[in-house]
C-alpha cells in the first residue's frame, strides 16, 4: 500500500506556524477530536472498516483518516454499500479516490434484491432501504467479520442522531438500543464487545453541516461534482405551496405520467440513491457559494431525502433495525 | 444562522469563521424546569433551526394554540415524545458570529445522574435551571454537585419562569443567596470551586435568553447567550505540564517510527526533554509530525505524532510527559466514583479500568464514604448503587501514570468496565493516591526488585494474565506450544494437582505471583470431549476441539483482543 502524501506545504495552518500561544479554531478542535477517535478504534479493534458513502461527509472522514495515520497508510479498508441506485459520477469518483490515495475499497451489494428489481416505487422507501441499504450493510459487515465500522453520521442531522454515542454499540443483529446505551465520558470510549457484537463509530459526531463545508473549503478536499450547480436534466414536480421538487432523471420509473425531463440549474445538497434524492435549484458553483447558500437555507439538509418522511421518527426506527 | 443578505460578503464570513472558537456546555434541570424549552429557544432565536424542523412540530405539544412548543425541537426519541420527558444525553449545535457551541442536553431525573455526569465531563460550562416559583430544590443541588465534581468551572444559573412570579426581583435575589450558600458547601466537599453567575429568564417568552428583556429593568447584566459568548474556555491547559498518552505506534516502514496521540495538556516543542511512563526512560522530542507538515510547537488538544531522538520501547498506553513534572506512577488510587450501572459496585471484584489509552484490571478495595448529595453528608457504605457518588480506593493490577483530576481532566479520569457485560459501570476522578500506597509501593519495590511490570511487558510483548482452558489436554498442549513459539512466557497450572487440592489458597497466591510478574498463567482443566472452553480477562469463547489450528489461532486472537498481548506480533497480525 503506498504511503499517503500531504497535498502541499501551503495547507499548513498559519496559527500553528506563528504564534507560540495558540488559539485553536473550532475546525482544528473538531479535527483533533476526530483524529483521536480514528486512532483509538484502529488500535482497539481487530477488524475495523470505514463505511464510505462517497458523499461530502465521507470525503471529510477520509481526509481525517489520512491525517490520523500519516505518514502511514489508512490501516483499514473502505466499504461502499452500493444499492445499484447510485449516481454514475459517484461510482467514478469513488474508484478514482480510493485509487489515488491507495486505500483498499470493498463494494457490497444485495445482489439478490437488486436482481429482483427492488426499487422504492414498486415497494415503499422503507422496505427498499431495508433491503438495499440495511440488509446489504449488515451482510457486508458479517461477511468480512468487521467488529467496528466508521460512519459519517453527524448528530446535527436528525433528532434521533443527537443521542447517538461516538462508539455506538450494536448487538449480534446489528441493532441499536437507544434506551440502553453505554455512558460515554470524556474521551474514554468503551470498545469492549463479545464475539458477534460490533461498534459503529461516528468520528464526525460533533461536526455540523456548516463545519463540514468549511473544512472541505479550508482543506481543499475533493468532492463529487454533483454538489456543484450545473444545468442538469430533471423531472420537475410541483408541490403544494408553490414550490417544486427536482428529481434526477437517472431512473425513468420515478417519472409520473406526463413528466418530461427539463434542464434546470441545480445541485444536490446530500447524495443518496437516485430515485430518492431530490436536487435543489442553485447557482452555487464554488465552495464559498455553497457555503453562502447554506447560510440562506431555511430547510435542513435531509429535507430533500425522501426517506425521512415515511413516518414520524422514521430514522429512529431504521437505526434500531441496524441502519447507519 | 441567518445573514444580512445586502451587506454579506462570503470572504469576510469565512475569515470570521476561521477565528471562531468552540465552547461546550451542558444543561441540567428538573423535569418541569423548562430546560428543553430553554434550549429550543436558544436554537430558535439564534436561527439554528430550519423551517422544516419547526413545521414538523407546529401545532403539537402542550403549549397554547399559536405558540411553538420549543421542547419538541430537542426531545428526540419516541419514548420521550410519548412520556414528555428527556431520557438521555442529546447533543445540540449552534453558532453565533463569535463562537460555535456544543450543548450536552442532559435529563433532570434523579435516576439519570449518570447522564448528567456524562454531559459535564466534556463541558466548559453548565447551565443550571431553577424554577423561580420553586426555588432551590434537591435536584439543583445535585446538578451543581456533579458539575463541581466533574470540574466544570462555570455555572450559569438560569432562574426560569420569572414571568410566572411577576418578574419579582426579591424572589430572584433570595434564590441567588440560597444557591450561593449551597455552592460554597459543594466546593468545600469536592475541592473544585465553581464560578457562578445568575440570570433571571423566561425561556417560554424568550426573556434574557438570547435578547435582553425590558420586563426586568432591575437586571442590568447580560443575557444567557451573551454570557456564553464571553466565558473563557476553562479547558485551556497550554501552560500546564505536558501529557501525551500514546494511542498508537506509527511505523509505516523502517525509516519512520512515531508515537501518535492527542496532547492531553501542556505544550511541546522539538528539543524538549520528555519522560516515558511507566518505563521512566527519557528522550528528546525530535519532530512533531502532522499531515500538514512538521510543527515548531503544539499544545493541547492537538492530535500529533511525536518522533523522539532515540529508540525507546514505547507502546500504546504509555504516557509521554514532562520530565520535570511527571505524573504519579502508582497502582493504588483514591478516586471519586459515580456509579452508573444497575448492578451495584462489588468490592474486590475484578473490573477493567480504562485510563487514557490503556486498559488495566482493577478492584475497588474499599469505600471511604458515600456522599449524600442532598445534604453533602458523608455516609458509611458497603457498596455504591446506580447514581450514587462516593470516594473509593482502587488497586490496579499494574501501575499507571495518573494526575489528580483537579489538575488534569484527562490523566485524572477513568472509567470502570464490567468484564462480563462489557458495560461502562462507573466514572472515576482521581483525588490522590491512597495513604497506604506509598508504604505498600516501597514494599512492592522491595520484594519485586528494580524490574518494573512495564519493562517485563515491553520485553515479552504481553502482560501477566490468566488464561483458563478447559478441554482435551492434547489440544491444550498445542496451544501452549504455539504460545511459547511466539515468545509468550507462560506457566501451566492444574488446580487439581495434589499440592493445590491440599491448599486452595496456595493456588491463588501462586497465580497472583505469576501474573504480577508478567507471566501468563494457563490454568488447565479436563472438560467435555470435543469442546474447548477458553476464558481470559472476562471474555469467554467456546471452540471445537477437533480443529486444532483454528482453536490455536482463536486463542491468540482472544489474548490480543483482551489486551494481554501488547504487541501485535504474537497475535499473528
Amino acid at each position: 500500500m503506498p504511503i499517503a502524501q500531504p497535498q502541499s506545504s501551503s495547507s499548513r495552518d498559519p496559527e500553528t506556524q506563528e504564534s507560540p500561544r495558540l488559539r485553536l479554531s473550532h475546525l482544528k478542535l473538531l479535527e483533533a477530536e476526530s483524529i483521536a477517535i480514528f486512532r483509538e478504534v484502529a488500535s482497539e479493534f481487530e477488524r475495523p472498516v470505514m463505511l464510505y458513502s462517497v458523499g461530502k461527509d465521507s470525503s471529510v472522514m477520509l481526509r481525517l483518516a489520512q491525517k490520523a495515520f500519516f505518514p502511514g497508510p489508512i490501516p483499514f479498508p473502505l466499504m461502499h454499500v452500493d444499492t445499484g441506485f447510485k449516481f454514475a459520477e459517484m461510482l467514478t469518483f469513488r474508484d478514482e479516490m480510493a485509487r489515488s490515495i491507495g486505500a483498499e475499497l470493498l463494494v457490497w451489494r444485495n445482489e439478490s434484491a437488486i436482481a429482483a428489481g427492488t426499487n422504492p416505487i414498486a415497494l415503499d422507501t422503507k422496505r427498499c432501504c431495508g433491503l438495499l441499504k440495511t440488509q446489504a450493510l449488515l451482510d457486508g459487515l458479517r461477511h468480512y467479520n468487521f467488529d467496528a465500522a466508521f460512519g459519517g453520521a453527524r448528530r446535527d442531522e436528525e433528532k434521533s442522531r443527537a443521542k447517538e454515542r461516538i462508539y455506538s454499540f450494536r448487538d449480534e443483529a446489528g441493532q441499536w438500543d437507544p434506551k440502553n446505551q453505554r455512558p460515554e465520558l470524556w474521551n474514554l470510549y468503551n470498545g469492549r464487545i463479545h464475539s458477534g457484537e460490533s461498534i459503529r463509530v461516528f468520528p464526525l459526531s460533533n461536526w455540523t453541516e456548516m463545519d463540514v463545508w468549511q473544512y472541505i473549503h479550508a482543506e481543499n478536499i475533493p468532492i463529487v461534482d454533483l454538489y456543484f450547480a450545473k444545468e442538469r436534466p430533471m423531472f420537475v414536480r410541483p408541490l403544494p405551496g408553490g414550490q417544486d421538487m427536482l428529481l434526477p432523471i437517472e431512473q425513468d420509473f420515478v417519472a409520473r405520467k406526463g413528466e418530461k425531463p427539463q434542464m434546470v440549474k441545480s445541485r444536490l445538497r446530500s447524495l443518496g440513491c437516485t430515485p430518492c434524492t431530490g436536487a435543489i435549484r442553485s447557482d452555487a458553483t464554488t465552495l464559498p457559494e455553497i457555503i453562502a447558500e447554506l447560510l440562506q437555507f431555511r430547510s435542513s439538509e435531509r429535507a430533500n431525502r425522501i426517506i425521512d418522511h415515511d413516518q414520524e421518527g422514521s430514522m429512529e426506527i431504521k437505526k434500531r433495525e441496524g441502519y447507519f | 444562522m441567518l445573514v444580512d443578505a445586502e451587506n454579506f460578503s462570503i470572504s469576510e464570513f469565512l475569515a470570521q469563521e476561521r477565528e471562531k472558537d468552540l465552547l461546550r456546555f451542558s444543561t441540567a434541570g428538573s423535569v418541569d424546569d423548562g430546560k428543553s424549552t430553554l434550549i429550543g429557544r436558544l436554537l430558535y432565536d439564534t436561527q439554528s433551526v430550519y423551517e422544516d424542523q419547526v413545521k414538523s412540530i407546529e401545532g403539537k405539544g402542550t403549549t397554547a394554540p399559536g405558540q411553538i412548543d420549543f421542547a419538541l425541537l430537542t426531545d428526540g426519541l419516541r419514548a420521550e415524545r410519548e412520556q414528555g420527558i428527556t431520557i438521555d444525553v442529546a447533543y445540540r449545535y449552534f453558532s453565533t458570529p463569535r463562537r460555535k457551541f456544543i450543548i450536552a442536553d442532559t435529563p433532570g431525573h434523579e435516576q439519570y445522574t449518570r447522564n448528567m455526569a456524562t454531559g459535564s465531563s466534556t463541558a466548559d460550562a453548565t447551565v443550571v435551571l431553577i424554577d423561580a416559583g420553586k426555588g432551590v430544590l434537591v435536584q439543583s443541588r445535585r446538578h451543581a454537585y456533579i458539575a463541581s465534581l466533574l470540574r466544570v468551572r462555570h455555572l450559569l444559573v438560569a432562574v426560569n419562569k420569572m414571568d410566572l412570579i411577576g418578574y419579582d426581583q426579591a424572589t430572584f435575589r433570595t434564590i441567588e443567596l440560597d444557591f450561593r450558600k449551597v455552592l460554597d458547601q459543594i466546593a468545600e466537599d469536592t475541592g473544585n470551586p465553581v464560578d457562578a453567575i445568575f440570570v433571571p429568564v423566561s425561556a417560554l417568552r424568550g426573556d434574557n435568553i438570547v435578547h435582553k428583556t425590558n420586563a426586568m429593568p432591575w437586571y442590568t447584566g447580560p443575557s444567557l447567550l451573551e454570557l456564553l459568548e464571553q466565558l473563557p474556555r476553562s479547558q485551556d491547559t497550554t501552560s500546564e505540564p505536558f501529557r501525551f498518552p500514546v494511542q498508537r505506534v506509527t511505523r509505516p516502514d523502517h525509516t519512520f517510527r512515531g508515537f501518535a496521540g492527542q496532547i492531553a495538556s501542556g505544550t511541546v516543542r522539538p528539543g524538549d526533554t520528555i519522560t516515558v511512563q511507566p518505563s521512566g526512560r527519557t528522550a528528546l522530542v525530535e519532530r512533531i509530525v502532522t499531515w500538514d507538515g512538521d510543527l515548531p510547537i503544539a499544545h493541547a488538544p492537538l492530535s500529533v505524532t511525536l518522533v523522539l531522538d532515540r529508540e525507546l520501547d514505547i507502546s500504546r498506553g504509555d504516557l509521554i510527559g514532562s520530565t520535570d513534572q511527571p505524573s504519579h506512577l502508582t497502582n493504588h488510587v483514591k478516586a471519586s466514583l459515580v456509579w452508573m450501572d444497575q448492578r451495584p459496585l462489588e468490592l474486590n471484584r475484578r473490573y477493567v479500568l480504562k485510563h487514557t489509552s490503556q486498559i488495566v484490571p482493577a478492584v475497588v478495595a474499599s469505600i471511604d464514604h458515600r456522599t449524600n448529595v442532598a445534604t453533602l453528608a458523608h455516609e458509611g457504605a458497603a457498596t455504591l448503587e446506580m447514581n450514587s457518588i462516593g470516594v473509593v480506593n482502587l488497586v490496579l493490577l499494574r501501575p499507571a501514570a495518573f494526575d489528580r483530576y483537579a489538575l488534569n481532566r484527562t490523566t485524572g479520569a477513568f472509567i470502570l468496565i464490567d468484564t462480563e457485560t462489557n458495560g461502562t459501570v462507573a466514572a472515576g476522578m482521581v483525588t490522590g493516591t491512597s495513604h497506604s500506597s506509598d508504604s505498600e509501593e516501597s514494599q512492592d519495590t522491595g520484594s519485586w526488585g528494580p524490574v518494573t511490570a512495564g519493562e517485563r511487558e515491553s520485553r515479552w510483548g504481553h502482560r501477566g494474565a490468566i488464561l483458563e482452558l478447559t478441554g482435551p489436554f492434547s489440544l491444550i498442549d498445542s496451544i501452549e506450544r504455539s504460545l511459547f513459539t511466539v515468545g509468550v512466557v507462560s506457566i501451566r497450572l492444574n488446580p487439581d494437582a495434589a499440592l493445590f487440592r491440599a491448599d486452595p489458597a496456595l493456588f491463588q497466591s501462586v497465580i497472583d505471583l505469576q501474573t504480577k510478574a508478567g507471566i501468563l498463567a494457563i490454568i488447565v482443566r479436563p472438560g467435555e470431549p470435543g469442546i474447548l472452553l477458553a476464558r481470559s480477562e472476562g471474555q469467554e469463547i467456546i471452540l471445537e476441539a477437533g480443529e486444532t489450528m483454528k482453536a490455536v489461532s482463536a486463542i491468540h486472537q482472544l489474548l490480543h483482543r483482551t489486551g494481554v498481548f501488547t504487541s501485535n506480533e504474537q497475535a499473528g497480525l
